[in-house]
């Protein structure tokens, strides 16, 4: 089969299932939706997870989780927050691209890369529970 | 030549400063007797990580903290009776990590007597770092002192010998500090054995310090603060009078009393590790006499790291962490609560905003 026509197949199918959403109300939805919500952001936290752990994240084979053991001392339910040594207020990725600089000798990656949002699901996963408290040092 | 002589001479008097000054992130340990001439003291380095990047490219950081600390051990006045390195010189195990810790350590004045940490051990089991440093647990007699060094990052042969297609696999399965497939530490049957013989011959009026990589008392298993068998291990040292336990790994000041048993950390020269505590989903049982160190700050790259010495005072150690960015910390056994105490910060009301963690 040619890759067209394989894409056309895909592209078939994903209509299908926006006409099946359509045709159902906008406010409702199931068990097993919640269930297929939670897997995908499930999914995101362990590539966050590997993210993390991973020597190859940075250039120097230091990774996140050397210093910061399930995401511990990162404190995301603080942010948006004023980073002192900054001198303004930032929200997390900007402070896990100054890590990425810094200890882990990398690049930086953008706010919306989806390494980002990985790394982001997975600190903010291992602080499930803990109260919102933005701006708190 | 001019030029020479002068930065040799300002080095010279750097050092002076630092020698007398505040600054000097020294953590020494005095031993204490009735007759004060038999105190003595020695230096404790721990930690160190030392990371190939590849051939002959090492992490910058952990290198620094490394050399900084073996620098400024060099410059105490009076000098250590000696120093101990308590484990983790390497990251990964690798000859490579080993030969270029030791190396840096070979400029340490005076004898170095060094203790097994996992991130030296699981690659191969400690082979190397043997033929480098000499057996992985031993004890030797000081001034009146009974030390001892154990091997506590050992655990289940299973888990050893049969889990891990590779060494390679095994070492870094180990290395990651909250790894779920990791496996708690312990000293084991064969060096219990040992140490009950090695203490049969000891008086038990005599002060004992042992000096062990991970905690031999339970705080969070977890990451490892942890040792299988601390309970075993604290019963065969219950008999003596005066004992004190001195451990690596945490990263971070940890102090504690049990029975007879006082329980001191040290510090990392690599980087410092959160207290358990902020990690929300973890049950953990740090010590309520441990003041907490500050919370890092990792722009400054060396905050929350340095080295340790230790003044034995009647047998009993009082530990002095000097930090590279911060106040310097005193933990000294109290001989009126008979329990290690921070000199400045015990009081509930004399801790600062800096010693919370959440």
């Amino acid at each position: 089969m040619f890759a067209y026509q394989k894409k056309s197949i895909v592209l078939v199918l994903r209509i299908a299932a926006l006409a099946a959403a359509s045709s159902a109300s906008a406010d409702e939805f199931s068990d097993a939706d919640l269930q297929r919500w939670q897997q995908q952001f499930m999914s995101t936290v362990t590539q966050g997870r590997g993210l993390w752990t991973s020597p190859t994240l940075g250039t120097n084979g230091v990774a996140c989780a050397q210093c910061h053991p399930n995401a511990a001392n990162t404190h995301p339910e603080t942010y948006p927050k004023f980073q002192k040594q900054i001198g303004k207020v930032i929200a997390l990725w900007e402070m896990i691209n100054w890590c990425l600089r810094n200890p882990l000798e990398g690049q930086p990656l953008a706010a919306d890369d989806s390494k980002m949002i990985a790394l982001q699901a997975y600190v903010t996963y291992e602080r499930r529970g803990v109260k919102l408290e933005p701006g708190k040092h | 030549m001019n030029t020479i002589n002068n930065s040799r001479r300002q080095f010279i008097k750097n050092a002076g400063a630092l020698a007398i000054g505040s600054t000097l992130p020294i953590s020494l340990v005095e031993l204490a007797f009735a007759d004060s001439s038999e105190n003595f003291t020695f230096a404790y380095i721990s930690d160190s990580h030392i990371q190939q990047i590849k051939g002959n490219r090492f992490v910058r950081n952990w290198d620094r903290g490394l050399i900084r600390a073996v620098a400024e051990t060099n410059l105490l006045t009076p000098k250590p009776d000696f120093v101990i390195f308590g484990g983790d010189l390497a990251q990964l195990g690798s000859k490579p990590e080993l030969d270029h810790g030791a190396e840096m350590l070979s400029a340490l004045q005076g004898k170095v007597h060094h203790v097994m940490g996992e991130h030296d051990y699981y690659l191969d089991l400690g082979e190397y770092w043997e033929k480098l440093f000499g057996p992985q647990f031993y004890s030797f007699d000081h001034k009146g002192v009974h030390f001892i060094v154990l091997n506590s990052i050992r655990t289940y042969d299973d888990w050893t010998y049969k889990r891990w297609p590779t060494n390679e696999q095994r070492m870094l399965e180990m290395a990651g500090l909250d790894n779920p497939n990791g496996s708690p530490f312990m000293v084991g049957e064969q060096q219990r054995q040992w140490l009950l013989t090695d203490l049969a011959k000891v008086n038990k009026n005599t002060p004992v310090v042992v000096f062990s990589h991970s905690p031999l008392q339970k705080i969070y298993k977890g990451w490892n603060f942890w040792t299988e068998d601390a309970d075993q291990i604290q019963a065969l040292l219950k008999p003596f009078k005066k004992v004190s336990v001195i451990y690596g790994h945490v990263h971070q000041i940890q102090y504690n009393q049990i029975g007879n048993i006082s329980f001191n950390s040290v510090m990392a020269t690599a980087w410092p590790w959160p207290y358990p505590q902020s990690y929300a989903q973890a049950e953990q049982y740090l010590p309520k006499l441990t003041v907490p160190m500050n919370r890092a700050d990792p722009f400054f790259e060396r905050d929350a790291t340095g080295w340790q010495f230790i003044n034995v005072a009647n047998g009993n150690v009082d530990l002095q962490y000097t930090l590279y960015n911060n106040t310097s910390r005193l933990v000294h056994f109290n001989p009126k609560t008979k329990r290690p105490e921070d000199a400045a910060y015990q009081p509930e009301n004399a801790r600062i905003l800096p010693q919370s963690h959440f």
